[in-house]
């Protein structure tokens, strides 16, 4: 069951970065070029899953959305795990007023959605690519944080941290030679649920018109675009909509599936 | 620690929480390169006309002045004006807080009617199908963007069944009938999304009850598992339910600004989208700051109320085992 489970995200998961990785190279139709004369075709052949308002090709536009729903993801948690998890094993190896210190700000900002955060920047810059992966990097750094923390508070209460720390070996070392490898994994599965939240992070910012912008196709902004045709072609708003579900089922199935095969612990219970 | 001492303590965090908070938001908008005033006033705008509009607003002053005007008004209620109609944010948002708290009120509601039953039963059931079956529809459900499940309720409640509206609001002074009609399609949405993440909660918080002893007297005594799970589980999971409620008030706030979006309500977050798209900073700074302490103030609430509620808390104050 639980095996099942991880290889059913590991396949969705792969699905999605070949798709994205395949669409910088090719796609079957033109993603941007408007059709004037094949506005809204049912799928059939050669447009699989039909056409959009503007005549372009949906598989096209959907294989490109991938490709923006990856970068984003990529970069938001990529930051996200850099600033956050430095900061969490601060917090847990110094302990006292710089715990105390970080910790509040770090609540502070998990007070913060993604969304408010998104909004904000948005208002000044105009919404993007880059303000949507800046609001949904900076909204998931608490997570991270809060991950290595408890992970760094159980490395530190060890018996071979206290080895280590009266054979003189000092904080630094201690931290990159002790801390950070235990707690890799936790931040493995914190990274591919973190990814999860992204995609429907930048799914839901895109759907507002707060991330990428038109024309650039993403699979927020195409439910947005089909919403507009859901009497004269309901199919439409199916296609993006499972695609963000697939993504992020795969992404949620991995990190939970990651969670139980690293916890041995954890296997035999059902 | 003593139960006084611990309010105290919880009010406090909430209160530098709201300065962090509120010092996040200004520096945001504030100190970021990009120029209010010339935001306000679009690109095409002749530097003095962007100079005479940052005398006007303040903004000629030093950055720490700036914020504390700024927040002496929020602590009297002034939230900014909006640059383009001149209004006060609060005027803006007023009508708006209505709508908005229907939604999230009936999303709320609707997703522990959900959760709670369905919750119980896949801890009952848990090793047979209806468990796997609610624990599968579940993450399903968690991957499903709130928007993407509002088109599709829309698709088949209102596209292929007629029964209810697509979108639009009315008040409830208005038409009752129509203002239930109108909510109940927003509301289904955010209840359902909501739901699919409590049920593993409340799944778990039962599962912990079946292991207790008072359950299995209850069940010794020859109760069935509903009834022992009736009179004495929910008490239990409730604690843990308020507890998760606390932390996933940003999540539901959040849900129902994207909803208000697919089904065009004149709540607060369309108010917020439209003054993004229009470039009204301030009145974006506003509210975003009003929502941001409603968040804190409501996760205050549902952490002092907790301690309240839960008797072995308070005991543990009393007795100074508790820990903060």
């Amino acid at each position: 069951m639980k095996r099942a489970q991880l290889i059913t995200g590991l396949v969705l998961v792969a699905a999605v970065l070949v798709t994205a990785v395949v669409a910088v190279f090719w796609t079957p139709f033109d993603p941007l070029r408007v059709v004037a004369g094949q506005r809204l075709l049912a799928p059939g052949w050669p447009h699989v899953l039909g056409t959009d308002g503007f005549g372009i090709d949906i598989a096209s536009r959907l294989m490109v959305g991938a490709r923006t729903i990856l970068l984003v993801g990529i970069i938001s948690v990529g930051v996200a795990a850099v600033v956050g998890v430095p900061l969490g094993m601060l917090a847990g190896q110094a302990g006292g007023w710089v715990d105390e210190v970080v910790m509040r700000v770090s609540d502070v900002v998990y007070a913060f959605p993604a969304l408010l955060l998104a909004m904000l920047l948005a208002a000044i810059y105009g919404g993007s690519t880059v303000t949507a992966m800046v609001a949904i990097g900076v909204a998931s750094i608490p997570a991270f944080a809060r991950v290595a923390r408890a992970g760094a508070l159980q490395v530190m209460a060890s018996d071979f941290v206290l080895a280590a720390k009266s054979s003189g070996t000092s904080r630094w070392g201690v931290a990159r030679r002790h801390v950070l490898p235990n707690i890799a994994p936790l931040i493995g599965v914190q990274a591919s649920v973190g990814f999860a939240m992204a995609i429907l992070a930048e799914a839901a910012l895109s759907y507002l018109g707060l991330a990428t912008p038109r024309p650039n196709p993403t699979w927020g902004n195409m439910l947005r675009d089909a919403q507009n045709f859901l009497f004269v072609a309901p199919l439409q708003a199916l296609w993006p909509g499972l695609a963000i579900a697939l993504a992020v089922l795969g992404f949620n199935l991995l990190g939970d599936g990651l969670r139980d095969y690293l916890d041995p612990r954890l296997r035999e219970v059902p | 620690m003593h139960l006084a001492l611990r309010i105290a303590r919880r009010t406090g965090v909430f209160v530098v929480s709201l300065l962090g908070a509120s010092l996040l938001i200004f520096l945001l908008t504030n100190a970021l390169p990009g120029d209010v005033a010339q935001v306000l006033l679009g690109t095409d705008a002749t530097p003095e006309a962007v100079a005479q509009l940052r005398a006007q607003l303040g903004l000629d002053r030093p950055l720490p002045m700036q914020y504390f005007s700024w927040l002496g008004g929020i602590l009297v209620g002034d939230f900014g004006r909006s640059h383009l109609s001149g209004l006060p944010v609060l005027a803006l948002l007023a009508p708006r807080i209505a709508v908005t708290l229907w939604l999230v009120l009936f999303g709320v509601i609707g997703s522990l009617l959900i959760a709670v039953p369905a919750g119980m039963v896949a801890a009952l059931k848990r090793r047979s199908w209806p468990g796997f079956t609610i624990s599968a529809a579940a993450q399903l459900g968690m991957a499903v963007p709130v928007f993407w499940g509002g088109i599709l309720l829309v698709m088949v409640f209102a596209v292929w069944l007629h029964w209810l509206p697509a979108n639009g609001y009315v008040s409830l002074a208005t038409n009752p009938e129509q203002w239930a009609a109108h909510l109940v399609l927003p509301s289904l949405t955010l209840a359902l999304v909501q739901a699919a993440v409590l049920i593993r909660y409340v799944r778990s918080a039962f599962i912990e009850v079946l292991n207790e002893d008072y359950y299995r007297t209850a069940r010794s005594i020859g109760w069935t598992p509903m009834r022992a799970l009736f009179r004495h589980g929910i008490r239990n999971a409730s604690i843990s339910l308020v507890t998760v409620l606390g932390l996933q008030v940003s999540t539901v706030l959040v849900g129902a600004i994207v909803v208000e979006s697919v089904f065009t309500l004149p709540g607060l977050g369309s108010l917020l989208l439209t003054a993004v798209n229009q470039r009204d900073l301030l009145v974006v700074q506003g509210t975003v700051m009003f929502l941001v302490l409603a968040v804190l103030a409501i996760s205050a609430l549902v952490d002092l109320s907790y301690l309240l509620i839960d008797p072995r808390q308070a005991a543990a104050s009393e007795q100074g085992e508790g820990s903060a």
